[in-house]
Order: structure tokens, then sequence, then C-alpha cells
């Protein structure tokens, strides 16, 4: 069976800064959010999944599915693993959908689970230790002075977003994890280093590192694709 | 930092853009800009990159077929309640 299919639009909605159960508070919300106005059917489906209704929790899932695992994909840039923590965020949800009550937007509750699970995979399989390390030692092109000299042209104000989406997929894992979690889901830098257990200052300048790599990937676009 | 700021060679503001990127100031005021077209541009880039990240959607649809696959992941575990 499959769940009913929303208007997309409806399904990355109302986010406010509140904190999820056991997660730090969210500085502001997600930024590709577009209300933070709630969703009365979300509310509805959402009252009635707590109560154990199957078929609002189907509904929950089709109004969130693509943003959850559009976050998957991004944190972890692998479709099979993407796959499987969207299926481990929905299962958390439906085993803790009745302690939700509502201190927060749900989808902003249901965003931190979803990091959590992807956090607590990549924790197991310790690739988010070797890779944040990894990004944290300063490689020998990461220098303060890297970029110096080396522009001979600027983005000029727009960005392909498939281009843009192909960079960030192609980062190390510890940078790709602090620019999805900073850049794209808005998160603060002392979230961050409080999610990452890492200090505040790595998280900036990670972040940094993950924009110059970005840049320079940008840059190369162009060309690539002259070529191709 | 312990540089001027208006002294400050690409180097150092380069050393120190993360800083004040993150303390949220306006980093396009700072005095090395002023006559550093190699650091505007960077500056310039990276705020390009930021600004085209927030408004990424989430574009990505999952297969038709995960939804079967939670429901029997589900049904398993009412099947089988976690002792836990």
């Amino acid at each position: 069976m499959q769940p009913p299919d929303p208007d997309q639009k409806s399904a990355p909605n109302a986010v406010a800064p509140d904190p999820p159960p056991g997660a730090a508070r969210p500085a502001h919300p997600v930024k590709f959010t577009s209300t933070a106005t709630p969703n009365p059917a979300e509310a509805d489906a959402l009252a009635r999944a707590q109560a154990g209704d199957h078929q609002a929790f189907a509904q929950l899932y089709s109004l969130h599915k693509r943003r959850i695992y559009s976050l998957c994909l991004r944190m972890v840039g692998n479709i099979a693993e993407a796959e499987d923590l969207t299926q481990d965020a929905f299962l958390q949800l439906h085993r803790k959908i009745a302690t939700f009550r509502g201190d927060s937007a749900f989808s902003t509750w249901l965003h931190r689970l979803a990091i959590n699970v992807v956090l607590m995979h990549l924790r197991r399989k310790g690739l988010s230790v070797i890779s944040l390390d990894e990004a944290m030692e300063p490689a020998p092109d990461d220098g303060p002075g890297r970029s110096f000299g080396a522009t001979d042209l600027t983005l000029a104000g727009s960005i392909d977003r498939l281009a843009l989406e192909q960079a960030i997929s192609d980062l190390p894992a510890g940078y790709r994890l602090i620019f999805v979690l900073h850049d794209i889901e808005g998160y603060e830098h002392n979230e961050i280093a409080s999610m990452l257990d890492c200090s505040i200052g790595n998280s900036k300048s990670q972040l940094h590192k993950a924009r110059l790599k970005l840049r320079d990937a940008l840059h190369r676009f162009p060309r690539q694709e002259a070529r191709a | 930092m312990t540089s001027d700021p208006k002294t400050m060679t690409c180097e150092e503001f380069q050393a120190y853009l993360p800083e004040l990127i993150g303390s949220g100031e306006n980093a396009a005021n700072h005095p090395h800009l002023k006559n550093c077209e190699l650091c505007r541009a960077l500056l310039a880039d990276l705020e390009t990159i930021a600004e085209a990240a927030r408004q990424l959607l989430p574009v990505a649809e999952p297969p038709d077929e995960l939804w079967s696959q939670i429901e029997s992941a589900i049904q398993r575990e009412k099947a089988e309640p976690d002792p836990a």
C-alpha cells in the first residue's frame, strides 16, 4: 500500500525554534522551510498517528519522506545508505511518536530525530570519527593561504543547483556533514559542536574549509561541462 | 588575532576569515578588503555558496518500495516487540 501523495510544498512546513527531545535547541528555523504555520492536515494526521492510526502514520510519511530522505542523502552521500537511514528514521518515529508533546514543531522534532539516526549510524560505522578527524586535520592544500592568488574568476553571484548538489556530494564526509548541518539545515555552530562532539571553533573552521572546497569544485564545473 | 586589520596580509586575513564569518559580523566591512580584490572575490564566492545552499530544497524522492519496507518493519516490531 502506498501512502497518500501530498502536495510537495506542504511537506517541509511548520518549523519553530523549539528543542526536540534530548537535543540542542535549534537557534533558527531550518532554512528550506517555507512557512512556520502548522499544517492542519499534518496536525490531524499527527494526532491520529499518536493514537495508533496506521493510515495517519502513512500520511505523515508522505508529508515528510522527501525532506527526511534528502537530509539523509545529503549527510551520507550514498543512495542505499540514505534509504536505510530514512527507514530507520521513520521506524524511530513510529516508536516514539506517542512521546511527542508539541513543545516544538513536529517537523523540527522529526528532523532532529533523523539527524540523530544518521549520526548514530556514522558513529557505529566509525566513519564520522574518521572522516571528521580527517576533516579536522589540516590537509596540505587547506592552509590559510590556499586560496591566495588562486582566483581566476568568481562565481558571479549565481550557482547551478545541480553543480552545487554534486559538489556537496563529493565533499569528504566530515566536511559534508558540517556543511549540510550549517548551510543547508540551518543549525548554528554551537548546536553542531554539540551534535558532533567537537569545538565551536572546529565547526567554524571545517565549515570554512568545506566552502573553500566547494568553491574550487564550482569553479572547475563549467570547464568540465564544456569538455563533456 | 594579533594582526592589525588594516595591515593584514591575505594569508592572515584568510586565516581569520572562518572566525570573522562565524562571528556574524559583516565580513565585507573588514579593512583588508578595501584594497584586496582577491580576498573580496573569495568572500563574495563563499557568501554566494552559503546563500545557494540555503536555497536548496529537499528534491530527492525515496523509492516507492521504501514505504512497504517500513510497513513490514513496523509489523515485525509489533509481532516481536523489543524487550528493551
